[in-house]
């Protein structure tokens, strides 16, 4: 039987924006057919509660989650035949409409680039450890823990 | 032990991190909640809700009844909101 190249695996925790165009040309490791990108951007408003947001500050725990990501990450490629996985995430004060972060998926095929993609993003949310505090005029409010997030991961416990 | 905090559980203790002896009659992350309870109201107010908070041992996420000892790094921090 031939022998599955290992995937290319890089994961970033970053205070610095990241470009998707550059980050996509790395991912073109072992001929992918089909790319899957993920960015978050930062909303400028509470949904909930219908207020503005000035700005969003991230800490994170350093260590745990470059091993959470990875852990993830590594679950991810022995589900689906996946070439590449790129996750960069930004910590610091981020502003709306920055970019929060990226996961970019490549695989010879759409649908594992899909799958991939939405998994290490649906447990990344719940699993990785950072936390957003929201800022509206000089007031701090950290950012409850959605449910929905945790309901989302529940698809992939087969 | 090292124990650190993250989030509004940092802002109630006041410090994100601490480390000293483990006293010999703690042996679990529930009778460490105990022990740290009994120092002082910041951090029975940080862990009130005990139900809430998610507990790392060696930076891998842990049961509340997880076993400790003196050379582990405890983490305490709420639910997380990445992404």
């Amino acid at each position: 039987m031939k022998k599955k190249n290992s995937p290319l695996i890089d994961i970033k925790i970053q205070s610095e924006d990241f470009d998707v165009t550059k980050e996509n040309k790395k991912l073109h490791n072992n001929q992918p057919g089909a790319i899957v990108n993920f960015v978050g951007i930062v909303r400028g408003v509470d949904e909930k509660k219908n207020e503005t947001i000035d700005s969003l500050s991230l800490e994170h725990y350093p260590g745990m989650t470059e091993l959470e990501i990875e852990n993830i990450v590594k679950e991810s490629c022995q589900r689906w035949d996946i070439s590449a996985v790129t996750v960069i995430h930004r910590i610091g004060k981020l502003l709306p409409s920055d970019q929060i972060v990226f996961v970019g998926v490549a695989s010879k095929h759409r649908q594992n680039a899909f799958d991939g993609c939405n998994f290490v993003m649906d447990w990344l949310k719940t699993k990785a450890p950072f936390w957003k505090v929201e800022e509206n005029k000089n007031k701090k409010k950290w950012v409850e823990f959605n449910s929905l997030d945790n309901d989302a991961t529940k698809k992939w416990k087969t | 032990m090292v124990i650190k905090y993250f989030s509004w559980i940092r802002e109630h203790i006041g410090k994100s991190e601490e480390s000293f002896d483990l006293p010999s009659e703690v042996t679990t992350i529930n009778e460490l909640i105990n022990y740290l309870n009994g120092l002082n109201d910041k951090y029975k107010h940080a862990f009130a809700k005990r139900s809430l908070i998610k507990i790392a041992v060696n930076k891998t996420y842990s049961p509340i009844e997880s076993k400790i000892n003196n050379n582990d790094e405890v983490a305490f921090f709420p639910p997380v909101t990445g992404g």
